[in-house]
């Protein structure tokens, strides 16, 4: 019998395993890492019915396909923007589902998005580096490299999970708002005009934007005196400005310090409508005060839950009584759900 | 004159301890005692903390701490702590080894400070440095205390790959590498004592606040250190500084 795993069989560039983060060890340098997208990340955990800040899979721009082996994988994907298919049939783009030995899941670039998640009930079965299975690519650390075409990534023993409902609903495409940041904790590093025009002006994301940072490109931001300060904490979200006056938003792969002013912080609500854009697309920027970052904080928790809860059953899910009986090569399409 | 400490946001969940905003060990020392305070609170809802030159940072769950709690934990141990000590210093002396092959940017540091190759070795070496805060990269420890007659700008283009353990100096401070990562900074020797090492405990040997001094080394000692560092041999030691 082959040993359960999810066969790597495509992966565009950008596909790491990701946690929540390695935290505490901010202090000795270590960046968290951690998904680009949280949110996604958290709901394709909840819809594969994994803990909310286990390790899952970040699929980068250029999608993927995986099969199952060894045994029936039960996943949960949140893919925005993207097309996702089971063997050919296509899938909502935020579903759970089981994906029985031999079958396959695939994940194209679609029209938006950047960053889609791939969640495992089970677990993939590597060991955790110091305290977390996020990958840094630049420090090396984490348990796995890059996902690359080829692997075969371990999954944990566990039920088999065949009786689980198929479900999922079209992750929503963020509202066209600004992003909402709070101001600080530099306030003041810029001149008046320039505090100003960081709000008014649309800002375009650059082409050399990475895990580390998304670059805007605008109106040069003027500096009220000098852009280099003495080093101290980058927060998840930071807008630093350097002295060429284009902002740089500081993403999950940030330096835990810096010495460039930090004019605000993208609040953790809307990082993901960040992460999710491409080079070339268009933000905007809106100032809020913490107590209100909170509550949105607090809403969009319990609209993901919502979202997750509103599943609606697969058009054309698996035969689950095939599957249990070994003979799934008959029966993929129910249809018996529209 | 004690300056007044500034609460600062940095998102919803990290807020700023900020106590000045230069290079200068009184500050640093206020830093490392609201630190040292903090972590004994045990306060719900605290995720970890940061300590730089001049501030502390706080990451925190604003759903289990509001703002305006941890606001006012951080004002009143802030004010309990002043004068306060932050905890027994630890001297660490390095083994370190200023060999050619280790030392690419000894002759132009001795050219730009005017001074010979055997007393840029000699002042870097001997000095006693604070650990003021980690950053850049897994282990990069920023060092005060470099002597004045080493301050020497940047290299105009940076290097693509500065070796783990490299000991490099720029702008009147100084490092010890931990991760290889690109630096412009200018190396001036080596030390295989490993300020990092994922798999080993503690992971990191030094704390920020603690102090280093440097032992030089031949090459044949720091070969054979070296090898004993890789086997996950401790090599520093450390006394009460």
């Amino acid at each position: 019998m082959t040993a359960a795993a999810l066969h790597i069989l495509r992966a565009g560039p950008g596909c790491t395993l990701q946690d929540a983060g390695r935290s505490g060890w901010l202090r000795f340098g270590v960046t968290p890492a951690g998904p680009m997208d949280w949110r996604a990340h958290r709901a394709a955990n909840r819809l594969a019915g994994a803990a909310p800040e286990a390790a899952a899979l970040e699929i980068g721009p250029g999608g993927i396909e995986v099969m199952a082996e060894g045994a029936a994988l039960r996943i949960g994907l949140v893919a925005p923007g993207f097309v996702p298919s089971r063997d050919g049939s296509p899938l909502p783009t935020a579903v759970a589902l089981t994906l029985a030995p031999g079958m396959r899941l695939s994940v194209l670039p679609g029209a938006r998005g950047t960053w889609a998640y791939l969640a495992l009930a089970r677990g993939l079965d590597v060991a955790p580096v110091m305290g977390s299975r996020a990958t840094h690519l630049r420090s090396g650390l984490g348990p796995l490299g890059m996902v690359t075409a080829g692997l075969r990534l371990p999954i944990l023993p566990g039920p088999e999970l065949l009786s689980l409902p198929e479900g999922g609903f079209d992750w929503p495409a963020p509202p066209a708002l600004p992003l909402r940041f709070v101001p600080g904790p530099q306030s003041g590093a810029l001149t008046p005009d320039a505090e100003a025009l960081f709000c008014t002006a649309p800002w375009v994301v650059a082409p050399r934007s990475d895990r580390m940072g998304y670059r805007l490109a605008g109106p040069r931001l003027t500096h009220a005196a000098g852009h280099d300060i003495v080093s101290d904490g980058i927060a998840l979200g930071a807008i630093q400005v350097p002295g060429d006056g284009q902002p740089i938003v500081l993403m999950a792969d940030r330096q835990p310090t810096g010495g460039y002013p930090k004019i605000g912080t993208v609040i953790r609500a809307d990082l993901p409508a960040l992460a999710q854009t491409r080079p070339g697309e268009t933000v905007r920027f809106r100032a809020i005060t913490v107590d209100e970052a909170v509550t949105t904080l607090r809403r969009a928790l319990k609209d993901d839950d919502d979202l997750v809860a509103s599943a609606r059953p697969l058009r054309g899910s698996v035969d689950l009584d095939a599957l249990a009986s070994g003979n799934h090569a008959s029966g993929f399409v129910r249809g018996d759900e529209g | 004159m004690i300056a007044p400490l500034r609460l600062l946001d940095a998102g919803e969940c990290a807020l700023v301890a900020e106590f000045g905003d230069r290079i200068d060990t009184a500050l640093h020392d206020r830093v490392l005692a609201l630190d040292a305070a903090l972590a004994l609170s045990s306060l719900a809802g605290l995720i970890e903390t940061v300590p730089t030159y001049r501030s502390l940072m706080v990451h925190y769950d604003p759903l289990v701490l509001p703002r305006a709690r941890l606001a006012e934990h951080l004002l009143h141990l802030a004010a309990a702590a002043v004068g306060a000590d932050a905890g027994p210093r630890r001297l660490w002396r390095l083994p370190a080894c200023y060999d050619a092959d280790f030392a690419e940017d000894l002759a132009h540091v001795a050219q730009v400070t005017g001074l010979p190759p055997t007393e840029v070795i000699r002042l870097h070496a001997s000095a006693r440095y604070r650990v003021y805060m980690y950053g850049f990269a897994p282990g990069w420890a920023y060092l005060g205390g470099l002597p004045a007659a080493l301050t020497l700008p940047r290299r105009a283009a940076p290097r693509d790959r500065i070796p783990s353990g490299a000991l490099i100096i720029a702008g009147g401070q100084a490092i010890v590498a931990g991760d290889a990562m690109p630096s412009g900074w200018h190396i001036l020797g080596r030390t295989p004592a490993r300020m990092f090492a994922p798999g080993r405990d503690p992971a990191f040997l030094v704390n920020v606040g603690d102090l280093i001094t440097f032992d030089p080394v031949d090459r044949a000692t720091h070969d054979s250190l070296s090898a004993r560092a890789a086997a996950g041999e401790v090599l520093a030691r450390a006394e009460s500084g």
